[in-house]
Protein backbone atom coordinates (compact mmCIF):
# COMPACT_ATOMS: atom_id res chain seq x y z
CA UNK A 1 0.00 0.00 0.00
CA UNK A 2 1.48 3.44 -0.83
CA UNK A 3 1.98 5.85 1.95
CA UNK A 4 -0.84 8.34 0.28
CA UNK A 5 -3.27 5.53 -0.04
CA UNK A 6 -2.12 4.07 3.55
CA UNK A 7 -2.83 8.23 4.88
CA UNK A 8 -6.20 8.17 3.50
CA UNK A 9 -7.30 5.08 4.61
CA UNK A 10 -6.42 5.49 8.40
CA UNK A 11 -7.77 9.45 7.77
CA UNK A 12 -11.30 7.26 6.55
CA UNK A 13 -11.13 5.21 9.33
CA UNK A 14 -11.19 7.80 11.97
CA UNK A 15 -13.48 9.75 9.97
CA UNK A 16 -15.92 7.36 10.28
CA UNK A 17 -15.10 6.23 13.68
CA UNK A 18 -15.72 10.21 14.54
CA UNK A 19 -18.89 10.70 12.75
CA UNK A 20 -20.68 7.44 12.57
CA UNK A 21 -23.61 6.45 15.08
CA UNK A 22 -23.70 5.79 18.50
CA UNK A 23 -20.62 3.30 19.48
CA UNK A 24 -22.51 -0.47 19.48
CA UNK A 25 -24.11 -1.00 22.79
CA UNK A 26 -22.12 -3.70 25.10
CA UNK A 27 -24.90 -6.27 26.21
CA UNK A 28 -23.54 -8.84 28.81
CA UNK A 29 -25.18 -12.01 29.27
CA UNK A 30 -25.43 -12.24 32.72
CA UNK A 31 -26.90 -15.51 34.84
CA UNK A 32 -26.18 -18.66 37.04
CA UNK A 33 -24.30 -20.98 35.77
CA UNK A 34 -25.68 -23.91 33.50
CA UNK A 35 -28.87 -21.20 32.56
CA UNK A 36 -27.35 -21.97 28.58
CA UNK A 37 -25.48 -18.16 28.24
CA UNK A 38 -23.06 -19.71 25.98
CA UNK A 39 -25.61 -21.64 23.96
CA UNK A 40 -28.01 -18.22 23.28
CA UNK A 41 -24.77 -16.49 22.90
CA UNK A 42 -23.71 -18.59 20.27
CA UNK A 43 -27.52 -19.02 18.94
CA UNK A 44 -27.03 -14.89 18.45
CA UNK A 45 -24.49 -14.70 16.95
CA UNK A 46 -25.04 -17.84 14.25
CA UNK A 47 -28.29 -15.94 13.78
CA UNK A 48 -26.77 -12.26 12.72
CA UNK A 49 -23.49 -13.24 11.75
CA UNK A 50 -22.09 -14.39 8.04
CA UNK A 51 -19.44 -16.69 9.64
CA UNK A 52 -21.55 -17.59 12.52
CA UNK A 53 -18.74 -19.00 14.78
CA UNK A 54 -19.33 -20.07 18.39
CA UNK A 55 -18.47 -17.79 20.97
CA UNK A 56 -17.53 -20.48 22.88
CA UNK A 57 -18.23 -24.42 23.18
CA UNK A 58 -21.45 -24.98 25.28
CA UNK A 59 -21.25 -28.13 27.85
CA UNK A 60 -23.61 -29.45 30.88
CA UNK A 61 -20.56 -29.44 33.42
CA UNK A 62 -20.70 -26.06 35.11
CA UNK A 63 -17.90 -23.39 34.56
CA UNK A 64 -17.57 -24.49 30.83
CA UNK A 65 -17.34 -20.39 30.06
CA UNK A 66 -14.07 -19.10 32.51
CA UNK A 67 -13.82 -15.93 30.62
CA UNK A 68 -15.42 -13.23 29.33
CA UNK A 69 -15.67 -13.48 25.52
CA UNK A 70 -17.25 -10.39 23.48
CA UNK A 71 -18.38 -10.84 19.59
CA UNK A 72 -18.23 -6.73 18.59
CA UNK A 73 -20.69 -5.97 15.99
CA UNK A 74 -23.88 -7.91 15.82
CA UNK A 75 -26.62 -6.00 13.89
CA UNK A 76 -29.79 -7.62 14.39
CA UNK A 77 -32.55 -6.21 12.17
CA UNK A 78 -36.11 -5.43 13.03
CA UNK A 79 -38.98 -3.79 11.52
CA UNK A 80 -36.49 -2.15 8.67
CA UNK A 81 -34.50 -1.19 11.45
CA UNK A 82 -30.84 -2.50 12.59
CA UNK A 83 -29.81 -2.22 16.02
CA UNK A 84 -25.72 -3.12 16.43
CA UNK A 85 -24.72 -4.52 19.41
CA UNK A 86 -21.38 -6.08 21.04
CA UNK A 87 -22.42 -9.52 22.61
CA UNK A 88 -20.30 -10.53 26.22
CA UNK A 89 -20.70 -14.04 27.19
CA UNK A 90 -20.16 -13.92 30.61
CA UNK A 91 -18.84 -17.04 33.31
CA UNK A 92 -21.88 -17.89 35.40
CA UNK A 93 -21.61 -15.89 38.51
CA UNK A 94 -21.51 -17.55 41.67
CA UNK A 95 -20.18 -17.44 45.55
CA UNK A 96 -18.81 -20.46 45.86
CA UNK A 97 -16.64 -23.34 43.86
CA UNK A 98 -15.73 -26.12 45.12
CA UNK A 99 -13.51 -28.40 42.99
CA UNK A 100 -14.91 -31.96 44.34
CA UNK A 101 -18.12 -31.32 42.03
CA UNK A 102 -15.91 -31.02 38.80
CA UNK A 103 -14.54 -35.04 40.08
CA UNK A 104 -18.42 -36.21 39.62
CA UNK A 105 -17.85 -35.18 35.81
CA UNK A 106 -14.81 -38.17 35.98
CA UNK A 107 -12.57 -35.32 36.03
CA UNK A 108 -8.77 -35.74 37.03
CA UNK A 109 -8.62 -34.11 40.77
CA UNK A 110 -5.50 -32.09 38.70
CA UNK A 111 -8.26 -30.84 36.04
CA UNK A 112 -11.00 -30.70 38.53
CA UNK A 113 -8.47 -27.92 41.00
CA UNK A 114 -7.50 -26.26 37.82
CA UNK A 115 -10.64 -25.88 36.32
CA UNK A 116 -12.19 -24.63 39.86
CA UNK A 117 -9.17 -22.38 39.49
CA UNK A 118 -10.26 -20.71 36.37
CA UNK A 119 -13.75 -20.69 37.31
CA UNK A 120 -13.30 -18.25 40.18
CA UNK A 121 -11.21 -16.19 38.15
CA UNK A 122 -13.90 -16.09 35.20
CA UNK A 123 -17.04 -15.24 37.76
CA UNK A 124 -14.16 -12.24 39.21
CA UNK A 125 -13.60 -11.35 35.75
CA UNK A 126 -18.19 -11.25 34.84
CA UNK A 127 -18.30 -9.09 38.26
CA UNK A 128 -15.96 -6.34 37.08
CA UNK A 129 -17.48 -5.93 33.88
CA UNK A 130 -21.03 -5.80 35.19
CA UNK A 131 -19.52 -3.05 37.59
CA UNK A 132 -17.47 -1.66 34.62
CA UNK A 133 -17.76 -2.56 31.00
CA UNK A 134 -22.05 -3.22 30.08
CA UNK A 135 -24.37 -1.28 28.92
CA UNK A 136 -27.08 -3.54 29.67
CA UNK A 137 -27.97 -7.42 30.56
CA UNK A 138 -29.58 -9.92 29.05
CA UNK A 139 -30.49 -12.18 32.67
CA UNK A 140 -30.70 -15.83 31.54
CA UNK A 141 -32.24 -17.99 33.64
CA UNK A 142 -32.74 -21.62 33.80
CA UNK A 143 -36.36 -22.37 33.43
CA UNK A 144 -36.62 -25.53 34.90
CA UNK A 145 -34.85 -24.57 38.38
CA UNK A 146 -35.87 -22.22 41.40
CA UNK A 147 -34.89 -18.74 40.51
CA UNK A 148 -35.41 -17.69 43.96
CA UNK A 149 -31.76 -17.84 44.62
CA UNK A 150 -29.16 -15.59 46.31
CA UNK A 151 -27.29 -15.10 43.32
CA UNK A 152 -29.97 -14.12 41.31
CA UNK A 153 -31.30 -11.85 43.70
CA UNK A 154 -28.15 -9.81 44.15
CA UNK A 155 -27.20 -9.59 40.51
CA UNK A 156 -30.70 -8.40 39.56
CA UNK A 157 -30.40 -5.97 42.75
CA UNK A 158 -26.73 -5.02 41.42
CA UNK A 159 -27.69 -4.36 37.63
CA UNK A 160 -30.25 -2.18 39.18
CA UNK A 161 -28.56 -0.49 41.41
CA UNK A 162 -26.32 0.42 38.55
CA UNK A 163 -29.44 1.24 36.00
CA UNK A 164 -28.48 -1.11 33.39
CA UNK A 165 -31.28 -1.70 31.23
CA UNK A 166 -32.03 -5.92 31.58
CA UNK A 167 -34.22 -8.31 30.13
CA UNK A 168 -34.52 -11.30 31.86
CA UNK A 169 -34.58 -14.72 29.74
CA UNK A 170 -36.60 -17.93 30.33
CA UNK A 171 -34.34 -20.58 28.85
CA UNK A 172 -35.18 -24.20 28.36
CA UNK A 173 -38.46 -23.60 27.73
CA UNK A 174 -37.88 -27.02 25.69
CA UNK A 175 -37.68 -28.98 28.75
CA UNK A 176 -41.15 -30.87 30.60
CA UNK A 177 -40.38 -28.80 34.60
CA UNK A 178 -39.62 -25.57 32.59
CA UNK A 179 -41.82 -22.86 34.50
CA UNK A 180 -41.72 -19.29 33.50
CA UNK A 181 -44.31 -18.20 35.42
CA UNK A 182 -42.43 -18.69 38.74
CA UNK A 183 -39.59 -16.48 36.64
CA UNK A 184 -42.01 -13.90 36.12
CA UNK A 185 -42.92 -14.23 40.09
CA UNK A 186 -39.38 -13.98 41.16
CA UNK A 187 -38.80 -10.78 39.40
CA UNK A 188 -42.14 -9.16 38.16
CA UNK A 189 -40.46 -5.43 38.01
CA UNK A 190 -38.47 -6.89 34.99
CA UNK A 191 -40.04 -8.72 31.37
CA UNK A 192 -39.05 -12.09 31.22
CA UNK A 193 -39.40 -13.46 27.67
CA UNK A 194 -39.84 -17.26 27.41
CA UNK A 195 -36.89 -19.30 24.70
CA UNK A 196 -34.97 -22.31 24.17
CA UNK A 197 -32.10 -20.94 22.97
CA UNK A 198 -30.87 -24.96 21.89
CA UNK A 199 -34.12 -25.55 20.01
CA UNK A 200 -34.21 -21.63 18.99
CA UNK A 201 -37.90 -21.46 20.04
CA UNK A 202 -39.18 -18.08 20.05
CA UNK A 203 -36.32 -16.17 19.08
CA UNK A 204 -38.31 -13.53 17.15
CA UNK A 205 -39.72 -12.04 20.36
CA UNK A 206 -36.35 -12.46 21.86
CA UNK A 207 -34.95 -10.45 18.75
CA UNK A 208 -37.47 -8.12 19.19
CA UNK A 209 -37.31 -7.24 22.83
CA UNK A 210 -33.05 -6.81 22.40
CA UNK A 211 -33.81 -4.24 19.57
CA UNK A 212 -36.79 -2.42 22.22
CA UNK A 213 -34.23 -2.76 25.00
CA UNK A 214 -30.95 -1.79 23.30
CA UNK A 215 -31.57 -0.06 20.27
CA UNK B 1 -12.94 -7.51 67.89
CA UNK B 2 -11.94 -9.48 71.17
CA UNK B 3 -11.34 -13.21 69.91
CA UNK B 4 -13.17 -16.20 71.51
CA UNK B 5 -12.12 -19.54 71.10
CA UNK B 6 -15.23 -21.23 70.51
CA UNK B 7 -15.55 -24.50 72.81
CA UNK B 8 -17.80 -26.60 70.70
CA UNK B 9 -19.90 -24.98 68.79
CA UNK B 10 -20.22 -22.23 66.15
CA UNK B 11 -19.34 -19.09 66.56
CA UNK B 12 -22.35 -16.09 65.28
CA UNK B 13 -21.47 -12.13 64.82
CA UNK B 14 -24.20 -10.32 64.84
CA UNK B 15 -23.06 -7.17 63.53
CA UNK B 16 -24.90 -4.05 63.90
CA UNK B 17 -26.04 -1.43 61.54
CA UNK B 18 -24.03 1.26 63.72
CA UNK B 19 -21.19 -0.70 63.61
CA UNK B 20 -20.78 -1.38 59.60
CA UNK B 21 -21.78 2.69 58.99
CA UNK B 22 -18.17 3.68 60.07
CA UNK B 23 -16.25 1.28 57.84
CA UNK B 24 -15.30 1.52 54.31
CA UNK B 25 -16.17 -1.03 51.75
CA UNK B 26 -13.04 -2.80 51.82
CA UNK B 27 -13.04 -2.94 55.47
CA UNK B 28 -16.68 -4.38 55.84
CA UNK B 29 -15.51 -7.02 52.52
CA UNK B 30 -12.52 -8.09 54.95
CA UNK B 31 -14.14 -8.12 58.55
CA UNK B 32 -17.11 -10.33 56.80
CA UNK B 33 -14.51 -12.95 54.70
CA UNK B 34 -11.98 -13.17 58.13
CA UNK B 35 -15.02 -14.13 59.86
CA UNK B 36 -16.63 -16.16 57.43
CA UNK B 37 -12.69 -17.98 56.98
CA UNK B 38 -12.46 -18.17 60.61
CA UNK B 39 -15.54 -20.80 60.52
CA UNK B 40 -18.15 -18.18 61.76
CA UNK B 41 -21.80 -17.10 60.66
CA UNK B 42 -22.10 -13.17 60.48
CA UNK B 43 -24.94 -11.64 60.49
CA UNK B 44 -25.57 -7.74 59.25
CA UNK B 45 -28.21 -6.43 60.61
CA UNK B 46 -28.85 -3.73 57.53
CA UNK B 47 -26.60 -5.79 54.60
CA UNK B 48 -24.34 -4.62 52.10
CA UNK B 49 -25.11 -2.19 49.09
CA UNK B 50 -25.64 -3.80 45.82
CA UNK B 51 -22.21 -2.59 44.85
CA UNK B 52 -20.50 -4.23 48.21
CA UNK B 53 -22.30 -7.30 47.45
CA UNK B 54 -20.25 -7.17 44.11
CA UNK B 55 -17.19 -6.59 45.46
CA UNK B 56 -17.83 -9.10 48.01
CA UNK B 57 -18.15 -11.67 45.38
CA UNK B 58 -15.16 -10.47 43.48
CA UNK B 59 -12.88 -10.70 46.63
CA UNK B 60 -14.63 -13.97 47.56
CA UNK B 61 -13.35 -15.60 44.31
CA UNK B 62 -9.84 -14.40 44.45
CA UNK B 63 -9.80 -16.30 48.04
CA UNK B 64 -10.75 -19.80 47.13
CA UNK B 65 -8.32 -22.26 47.33
CA UNK B 66 -8.89 -26.03 46.73
CA UNK B 67 -9.56 -28.51 50.28
CA UNK B 68 -8.73 -24.86 52.19
CA UNK B 69 -12.02 -22.37 51.51
CA UNK B 70 -15.13 -22.89 49.12
CA UNK B 71 -16.15 -19.62 49.58
CA UNK B 72 -19.54 -18.31 51.18
CA UNK B 73 -23.27 -18.46 51.16
CA UNK B 74 -25.23 -15.62 51.46
CA UNK B 75 -28.73 -15.38 52.14
CA UNK B 76 -30.93 -11.70 52.40
CA UNK B 77 -34.36 -11.05 52.12
CA UNK B 78 -35.22 -9.88 48.18
CA UNK B 79 -34.56 -6.41 47.85
CA UNK B 80 -37.86 -4.42 46.96
CA UNK B 81 -37.06 -0.73 48.12
CA UNK B 82 -34.53 -0.07 44.84
CA UNK B 83 -36.89 -0.46 42.10
CA UNK B 84 -38.69 3.08 44.02
CA UNK B 85 -35.45 4.89 45.20
CA UNK B 86 -35.38 7.51 43.00
CA UNK B 87 -31.98 8.02 40.81
CA UNK B 88 -30.82 11.00 42.67
CA UNK B 89 -30.96 8.56 45.88
CA UNK B 90 -29.37 6.10 44.08
CA UNK B 91 -26.69 7.76 42.70
CA UNK B 92 -26.23 9.75 46.39
CA UNK B 93 -26.06 6.37 47.87
CA UNK B 94 -29.21 6.86 49.69
CA UNK B 95 -31.40 3.88 48.08
CA UNK B 96 -32.74 1.59 51.30
CA UNK B 97 -30.10 -1.61 51.40
CA UNK B 98 -31.39 -2.13 54.89
CA UNK B 99 -31.85 -6.05 55.06
CA UNK B 100 -30.73 -8.81 57.08
CA UNK B 101 -28.02 -10.81 55.60
CA UNK B 102 -27.05 -13.86 56.64
CA UNK B 103 -23.17 -14.67 55.39
CA UNK B 104 -21.38 -17.97 56.21
CA UNK B 105 -18.83 -20.76 54.89
CA UNK B 106 -20.12 -22.64 51.95
CA UNK B 107 -19.36 -25.84 53.62
CA UNK B 108 -20.91 -24.82 56.62
CA UNK B 109 -23.95 -23.57 56.11
CA UNK B 110 -26.94 -24.48 53.47
CA UNK B 111 -29.96 -22.85 52.81
CA UNK B 112 -33.51 -24.63 53.72
CA UNK B 113 -35.94 -22.45 52.33
CA UNK B 114 -36.17 -18.90 51.18
CA UNK B 115 -39.42 -16.32 50.52
CA UNK B 116 -39.83 -13.13 50.47
CA UNK B 117 -39.93 -12.84 54.56
CA UNK B 118 -38.23 -15.79 55.88
CA UNK B 119 -35.29 -17.70 55.40
CA UNK B 120 -33.76 -21.07 57.08
CA UNK B 121 -30.49 -22.42 57.42
CA UNK B 122 -29.05 -25.45 57.94
CA UNK B 123 -25.41 -24.33 60.07
CA UNK B 124 -22.97 -27.32 60.72
CA UNK B 125 -19.80 -27.38 62.46
CA UNK B 126 -16.59 -28.05 60.90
Amino acid sequence: MGLLTGLRSSISRAASTLFSDEEPKRIGIYGPPNAGKTTLSNRIVRDWTEHGDAVGPESHIPHETRRARRRENIEIERDGKTVTIDVVDTPGVTTKVDYTEFLEHDMEKEDAVRRSREATEGVAEAMHWLREDVDGVIYVLDSTTDPFTQVNTMLIGIIESQDLPVLILANKIDLEDSSVQRIRNAFPQHETIPLSALEGDNMDEVYDNIAEYFG
Amino acid sequence: MPEVKPRDGVRIDLISGERMDGLASMEKIRMILDGVRDGNIVILEEGLSPDEESRLIEVTMTEISPDEFNGIEIETYPRKETADASFLDRLMGRESAKKLTVIGPANQIETLHKDETLIQTLVSRK
